[in-house]
């Protein structure tokens, strides 16, 4: 067993005295003993663990308390959607994308119904846009809430966890009078909606914009000035805005480092550009900026959302175009021709052309890809989501080195990973 | 503790042949009353079952109420096991690691429908029920279950508590543990095949939907077997 | 009466006929895809690299895809990040498309660029028998993690990759490349077969000194599907048969 002199800068260490000059204590600051360097030691996280946000396994080399090197394990939940997805037509695909991303999934939903529709040349409805724009909103909400409860969790802060859930009970609500399920929505059909809103949604969702901000500004005065959350947040995690887009960090975490990419702004969908809503970018790409961009983000959506509701149109909901869209069950029973309509979406699917269409979308958690691929046939021949945890999580290693092993929780919390889009 | 279980205590009060009698219903009462009404859950959440089951411990269907205050994420301290979400190959090993590493008395909850029998995933990577892995008590249906499914799930374990018996042959066995299935699958392999043969839509999922020809238009009879 | 449905039945599909979804095909150069609007940073391309630059699609709408050279790949790919007028800085997924039936496999980079405001897919054609690139991860750092997942589920090799194995599947996984075509969609051992293999894994595995050497110990790969290897023996034993933790390997290892 040998010793083995390791040389890292140690970027916030509270052994450090104000002169920058370490301060003498009895847990010894990196480099400043060599002798009385050990071993390291090596620690495992999960992956069953309460504050892993899933199944996601670190294992951690340590030197004392500090970090010298951090190692994600993925793929304990791997649950091969990309291989389903090829033995799927493109409406059976659908419940698949609620359960990658469980946290945020009329996101996935929309994104997915959105790739394929693009690849297949559908315009949907002018309704059907804004509802899709609504539900994605409430759902970046719906993301963020959780977000703030589980990190203040991770962190200490209980009473944060249990305000952000009886406010996400009321989104729960709004799935389930939408689509019959809390969580797993299923609410996009290619070329529409599953069905369309129902009566009293649009004044529960008024509702929701009326009294969120209440609750933000509650949580917002547990935590923006609180010395122990600031103390925990503040200068952990850094990185810095070329090495973010380098690691290919795309939403919050991006914007948290300075550098103001949202696809909404950039590659707009949806007639994003005809909203007026701005995006909180970041300075300094610590956690305690993470935060301060989602709680932002959070209020900016709550905007968009009031938006949506006062240019919602009237008019169908469902593209006009019976080789896609299930006629209604009344023709269906009474008309020779819709029968046959019905008959053919259901058991041969929908065709799509031959061709392939990556559509990018700003999920709550940065950005959400959907690559489909088709070759004539009613079952796509690829597809892949670029799930933007996966990549989020990917720099991990780099935000924590040197960090203590507290701030490998705070850090691994301020990314907002999902391990379902993590592991797919 | 083998399975020989306890033949060395006293047979307190114990009628002929080892049966129930008054003082034993009545102790085996107080201890199974003690033990349902505050049961320690051990969440082993992984995906969508998680966040619901976080939701039923949330204030709305506060699961405190049913004494599972502590949530306790050390196995060593934990009597319900409750798996939520799907449990692929790579963390069946840990499941079961999990599940040895609980003393007696426990009991375990499969909540969801992948946790029960794969759910949507009858793929490469799944395992086909956690019953495969772990002896389950309690199977709770739904994708998600909403909380108040969950809840009643962890009610049905109150009742079987309630069933349970401290002394007698029965007694013995209930809560012995074989130090020889440390690490080993819950079911042989036999019965493992069968529990994971595909049944209703997943059967024959070929790129041709189980169609015999190519054809745009294919009439049902055509299908594959 | 039934047979009187079921001929009417037959007629009406009959008039449908025809209107399906069609003969499925690839596609591929004149099928359907040539590109029809211009792309500036193609257009450059095929100034700068000449015939590496194979062909130029275009899919739903707007998306502009290229196919290069895979020899070539490294070189565009750093002009295509460092050049100033093209400037792709946020490299967004690199992953693999196989269509079957023996067809070269694709692998496909998604190329943004922040400042210009400009989407690229690059694609490189690999045959299924030469299934290797040169990596991207000195360019883009989070290539890392993205090509390794192409190798867990392709078996596309990344020439000079840092730390190429398996990502998703366990390291030891045996049945082979998931998302291929000839991969069935259950796995290719039994259920019982595959629990069996999952219940061996070793949990500690990751946290022996090994972890730190990744490289050296796992010799940069995993074995071929089908290879030689004994399964660790621990089928009936209590407790199974683990190691001690770090005193065998580090005895072994003499470290």
């Amino acid at each position: 067993m040998s010793t083995r002199t390791v040389e890292y800068t140690v970027s916030s260490n509270p052994e450090m005295g104000m002169d920058g000059r370490p301060v003498a204590s009895p847990v010894f600051p990196v480099g400043m003993e060599p002798d009385f360097q050990g071993e390291h030691m090596l620690i495992n996280i999960g992956p069953q663990h309460p504050a892993t946000h899933g199944v996601l396994r670190l294992v951690l080399e340590l030197d004392g308390e500090t970090v010298v090197k951090c190692t994600p394990h993925i793929g304990y939940l791997h649950s091969s959607f990309e291989k389903l997805g090829e033995y799927r037509g493109w409406n059976q695909i659908i419940p698949l994308t609620d359960r990658m991303d469980y946290l945020a999934p009329l996101i996935y939903n929309v994104a997915y119904a959105a790739a394929v529709e693009k690849l297949m040349g559908i315009e949907i409805t002018e309704r059907c846009k804004v509802v899709r724009v609504m539900l994605m909103e409430l759902d970046r909400i719906f993301s963020h809430l959780i977000w703030i409860g589980t990190t203040a969790i991770d962190i200490g802060a209980f009473t944060v966890f249990l305000w952000t859930f009886e406010e996400r009970e009321r989104i729960y609500n709004l799935h389930e009078a939408l689509t019959g399920a809390r969580i797993t929505t299923s609410a996009t059909r290619i070329g529409g909606m599953m069905a369309d809103l129902p009566p009293g949604f649009t004044e529960a969702v008024q509702h929701f914009v009326d009294t969120l901000p209440k609750t933000l500004d509650e949580v917002d005065a547990l935590l923006r000035n609180n010395n122990l959350w600031v103390g925990r947040n503040l200068d952990i995690g850094v990185i810095s805005a070329e090495d973010a887009v380098n690691h290919g960090l795309t939403g919050p975490n991006l914007r948290a480092s300075g550098v103001p990419y949202d696809v909404r702004k950039d590659r707009p969908y949806y007639d994003y550009e005809t909203y007026d809503f701005d995006v909180p970018v970041g300075e300094n790409g610590d956690c305690y900026d993470r935060y301060l961009v989602r709680m932002e983000e959070m209020r900016q959506s709550l905007r968009i959302l009031q938006q949506t509701l006062d240019r919602l149109p009237d008019g169908p909901i469902n593209v006009d175009n019976p080789r896609v869209i299930l006629p209604s069950k009344t023709d269906c029973m009474s008309d020779m021709e819709s029968m046959i309509h019905h008959f053919k979406v259901v058991m041969e699917g929908i065709p799509a052309p031959v061709g392939e269409s990556w559509f990018g979308v700003e999920s709550s958690k940065g950005e959400l890809g959907m690559y489909v691929v088709s070759d004539g046939g009613s079952k796509p021949v690829r597809w892949r989501v670029r799930g933007p945890s996966f990549v989020n999580i990917s720099t991990l290693p780099k935000l924590v080195e040197g960090h203590l092993v507290a701030d490998v929780i705070a850090t691994n919390a301020s990314l907002d990973i999902v391990l379902g889009e993590i592991d797919r | 503790m083998g399975l020989e279980g306890r033949r060395d205590l006293p047979v307190l009060g114990s009628g002929k042949d080892g049966s129930a009698s008054f003082l034993t219903t009545k102790l085996d009462f107080i201890v199974n009353w003690s033990r349902r009404n505050s049961l320690w859950p051990m969440p082993f959440g992984t995906a969508c079952c998680a966040i619901e089951m976080m939701a039923s411990y949330a204030s709305r269907f506060d699961m405190a109420r049913f004494g599972m205050e502590r949530m306790a994420f050390s196995p060593r301290q934990s009597d319900v096991l409750i798996c939520a979400g799907r449990l692929p190959y790579k963390m069946a090993p840990i499941i079961r690691r999990i599940w040895d590493q609980m003393p007696q008395p426990k009991w375990a909850v499969s909540m969801g429908a992948c946790a029960s029998s794969g759910g949507v995933f009858d793929a490469y990577s799944m395992v086909q029920g956690i019953d495969t892995i772990i002896p389950v008590d309690v199977y709770v249906p739904g994708c998600p279950p909403r909380p108040e499914a969950l809840i009643y799930g962890l009610l049905m374990i109150h009742e079987k508590i309630k069933g349970e018996t401290w002394f007698g042959e029965e007694g013995k066995l209930l809560r012995a543990e074989d130090p020889a299935r440390v690490g080993q699958a819950q079911l042989p392999a036999e019965t493992i095949e069968q529990v994971a043969v595909p049944f209703g839509n997943s059967t024959n999922q070929n790129r041709g939907s189980g169609m015999s020809g190519v054809r745009a238009l294919e009439h049902p009879r055509n299908r594959r077997p | 009466m039934a047979k009187d449905n079921d001929t009417k039945f037959e007629a009406a599909l009959k008039d449908l006929a025809g209107t399906g979804p069609g003969k499925r095909q690839m596609p591929g150069p004149g099928v359907q895809t040539e590109a029809v609007d211009a792309h500036p940073s193609v257009d450059a391309l095929k100034a700068t690299f000449g015939d590496a630059v194979l062909r130029h699609e275009q899919h739903a709408g707007d998306e502009h895809v290229v196919f290069v050279d895979p020899e070539r790949l490294r070189e565009i790919m750093a002009w295509l990040k460092d050049e100033p007028a093209q400037h792709y800085d946020l490299l967004k997924d690199v992953t693999c498309v196989d269509y079957g039936g023996g067809r070269p496999i694709q692998v496909v980079y998604e190329l943004w660029s922040i400042e210009h405001r400009r989407q690229l897919r690059v694609k490189v054609e690999l045959p299924v028998d030469a299934l290797d690139v040169e990596s991207v991860t000195p360019l883009w750092a989070t290539a890392n993690w993205h090509e390794r997942e192409a190798y867990d589920m392709f078996g596309v090799q990344f020439r000079n990759h840092p730390d190429l194995r398996r990502i998703l599947m366990p390291e030891n996984y045996e049945e082979g490349y998931p998302l291929r075509k000839d991969f069935p969609l259950r796995g290719r051992f039994s259920r019982a077969e595959q629990t069996r293999r999952a219940l061996a894994l070793d949990l500690e595995d990751y946290y022996l000194p090994e972890e730190l050497e990744v490289k050296e110990q796992k010799g940069g790969t995993t074995p071929e599907p089908g290879a030689e290897r004994a399964l660790p023996e621990t089928a009936g034993q209590p407790g199974g048969a683990r190691s001690v933790p770090g005193s065998e390997a580090q005895a072994g290892e003499g470290e």
